[in-house]
């Protein structure tokens, strides 16, 4: 088990044939990734990597039974790729892109709450999802992680992957890991996730790793408190980072007072979860918790 | 992006929100000759800065006469001013608004901004205006009208009418603030902006509502598409380093300390910041190099970091996934070749190609000390600085 993608998850890729879009499938082939086709308007009919190209997400869908999308669409153009693969009936989207205008997010996720309840989003601004061994989605390094037991959620990307280091270095692995993004507006949030974790059998502890800016992770603190019995172990990155500065994520700031490293610690710390105060602790926190 | 309060008011009066009779002036001649053409006999100077607080700080004045008028331009232009806002360096003043004296009733607060909790846009509301909002908001959270709009639907009368009667507005207000809340909101969505505050709102001695200050933050993610915002970009109001940080396309944010870091992702930056914290030092910086770094970008990195003279040390900490560590590595031995720092630098590599880049950077004969995880390299780099 693992949550939301697996072996057998079938994927197709918006923006498939431009730079980005062609590395990262091929990583993402070259891992295992059952990535059955692609979409570039007006290409159908190509074949690329392979794979065919269709022209819009409901082509391909309908060609490929895929019902997972990873998008490398341009900003300028990436809320509309979303809005297409909730339409279509894609039901777990993973959007890459950074830099979305604001004002655009807010529309998207108005429109997945109102209409296409069903449809998961992660990111954007985002690593991605991976099941070790089984299927990755997304930009993260897949050398780095193994198959195995701790469940990791991250608005952060590096930071994700010296999560994901840890827990491979002591031997406790992977169950998935997800990189939610670092912009204010976005899709899954912890809760989602936690909530996942927590049913899944086969991860045992989890991960989360928060950064200042928002208050999903007090948020998350309270969940964890009323919902989540396994072991949580969670690190907060942005602990002397100046108020009113964005620090490079779009929703890394301290902004009227809230939002700060310390009240999320804190917070985190009432609702009965471990905290690494160091991200190198992360590895060695799960390992006590778990033995 | 934030824009200066006299452009702010151009984009008010584009969008029929009443703003006091004013205009820019750079020098104190210009000053006077505005302050004649727009008559009366009494004037407001206002210091345009990127930053609140400056009526406190002497940033805003009142002159009875136009030799005052020239007399405060002269004063405030070419200093800086220093607010609760700004760094102890203040920010430069290099122009004022010269507006007509306005006869104040009593004064509010309004602001539109994007709501994370929600995923809506909001507007704040509050009787208690001219004073700082989020002390209110702390203080008196009861003086707060918060209400939220749906993108779908917009925002509706009914809602500027809830916060009309919550101010305590007269009929003809209650419209006043009625077109002026869908006049802002559309501004906000025509021009993708994060926050518009207008602070005070005040109704005048005549009982009309008037934007007696103006703030506009702009999303940066969006200026591709609003080029004549882009160009309102004003490099005197920010950091130095940070102005040429955005040329070189890399997310750097100024701090007190002396260790400097580079690098890969926001989150590990932040978290590099606070170890080295954490190991007594004192970060100097926040510098995230992104996904695509070159080794011109590493250069840049690099000559922006030694550009300020606090800086005793440098921790590079890089964990590749897209980036190549010998990339970075080789990025590196250039950088320290080619801006001939004799600083003590820690680079810590993890991830894509990890061995190849430590292999070069130990061939390179540089005195560069190595790292095998964050914790150890910002051990290391605070005990370069401080023995």
């Amino acid at each position: 088990m693992s949550i939301l993608v697996n072996a057998d998850s079938k994927v197709i890729c918006q923006g498939f044939t431009g730079k980005q879009g062609t590395f990262h499938s091929e990583q993402c082939l070259a891992y295992g990734t059952k990535l059955v086709g692609g979409v570039t308007p007006g290409r159908a009919g190509q074949t690329h990597l392979g794979l065919p190209v269709f022209n819009t997400v409901r082509d391909a869908v309908s060609a490929t039974g895929a019902s997972v999308t990873m998008i490398y669409v341009p900003a300028p153009f990436a809320a509309d790729a979303i809005l297409e693969a909730a339409d279509a009936g894609i039901e777990l989207i993973v959007c890459i892109t950074e830099g979305i205008p604001v004002l655009d997010m807010l529309k998207v996720k108005t429109a997945l709450t109102d209409h296409y309840p069903q449809t998961r989003l992660i990111g954007p601004n985002c690593p991605g999802i991976i099941t070790p061994g089984a299927c990755k989605i997304g930009i993260m390094p897949g050398m780095i992680h193994r198959q195995g037991r701790i469940g990791i959620v991250s608005r952060s990307g590096t930071l994700t992957y010296e999560a994901v280091a840890e827990t491979s270095a002591n031997g406790l692995g992977q169950s998935t890991c997800i990189g939610i993004g670092g912009d204010p507006i976005h899709g899954m949030n912890f809760i989602d996730c936690l909530e996942l974790f927590q049913a899944d059998p086969q991860t045992e502890g989890i991960v989360l790793v928060g950064e200042i800016g928002g208050t999903d992770e007090e948020e998350a603190a309270d969940y964890i408190k009323a919902s989540v019995t396994k072991p949580v172990v969670a690190y907060i990155a942005g602990v002397t980072a100046p108020p009113g500065k964005r620090m490079g994520h779009a929703g890394a700031i301290i902004s009227g007072g809230k939002g700060t490293a310390a009240d999320k610690f804190a917070a985190l710390k009432a609702a009965g979860v471990t905290l690494a105060k160091n991200p190198t602790e992360i590895g060695q926190r799960i390992f006590e918790c778990l033995n | 992006m934030n824009i200066h309060e006299y452009q702010a008011k151009q984009l008010f009066k584009q969008y029929g929100i009443p703003v006091p009779n004013g205009q820019a002036a750079f020098g104190a001649d210009e000053a006077k000759q505005l302050a004649q053409t727009l008559g009366g006999d009494a004037w407001m100077v206002k210091a345009q800065v990127h930053a609140g607080g400056r009526g406190k700080a002497g940033g805003v004045k009142r002159a009875d006469s136009l030799d005052k008028v020239g007399e405060i331009t002269q004063a405030l232009i070419g200093t800086q001013l220093v607010t609760h806002q700004t760094g102890a360096h203040g920010q430069p003043i290099n122009g004022v608004l010269i507006e007509n004296l306005t006869a104040i009733q009593s004064e509010l607060y309004l602001s539109l901004l994007v709501d994370r909790a929600t995923n809506r846009v909001a507007v704040i509301a509050s009787r208690a205006g001219g004073m700082d909002i989020e002390a209110v908001a702390a203080e008196t959270p009861e003086k707060i009208i918060h209400i939220t709009i749906d993108p779908i639907i917009g925002i509706s009368a009914y809602q500027c009418r809830e916060i009309a009667f919550a101010l305590g507005l007269e009929a003809e207000q209650r419209k006043e603030l009625t077109i002026m809340l869908f006049n802002l909101y559309r501004l906000f969505l025509d021009k993708d902006l994060s926050l518009v505050e207008i602070n005070p709102l005040i109704i005048t001695n005549d009982g009309h509502l008037l934007a007696l200050d103006a703030k506009i933050n702009i999303d940066d993610n969006a200026l591709y598409r609003h080029k004549d915002l882009a160009a309102l970009y004003d490099p005197s109001q920010e950091d130095e380093k940070e102005h040429k940080a955005r040329e070189f396309d890399l997310n750097y944010v100024a701090l007190d300390g002396d260790i400097a870091c580079m690098v890969n992702g926001a989150g590990l930056a932040m978290a590099t910041m606070d170890v080295i914290k954490m190991r007594g030092g004192e970060p100097a910086n926040f510098l995230d190099v992104g996904g695509g770094t070159t080794a011109e970008k590493v250069t840049g990195a690099f000559k922006i970091i030694l550009s300020d003279p606090k800086v005793k040390a440098i921790l590079v900490n890089i964990f590749g996934g897209i980036v190549r560590c010998d990339l970075i590595a080789e990025g590196v031995i250039y950088a320290i070749k080619e801006t001939g720092t004799n600083l003590p630098v820690v680079v810590r590599l993890e991830g894509t190609h990890v061995d190849k880049g430590k292999a070069l950077l130990k061939e390179s004969g540089l005195a560069v000390i190595s790292a095998d995880n964050l914790d150890e390299a910002a051990q290391k780099v605070v005990k370069a600085v401080k023995g």
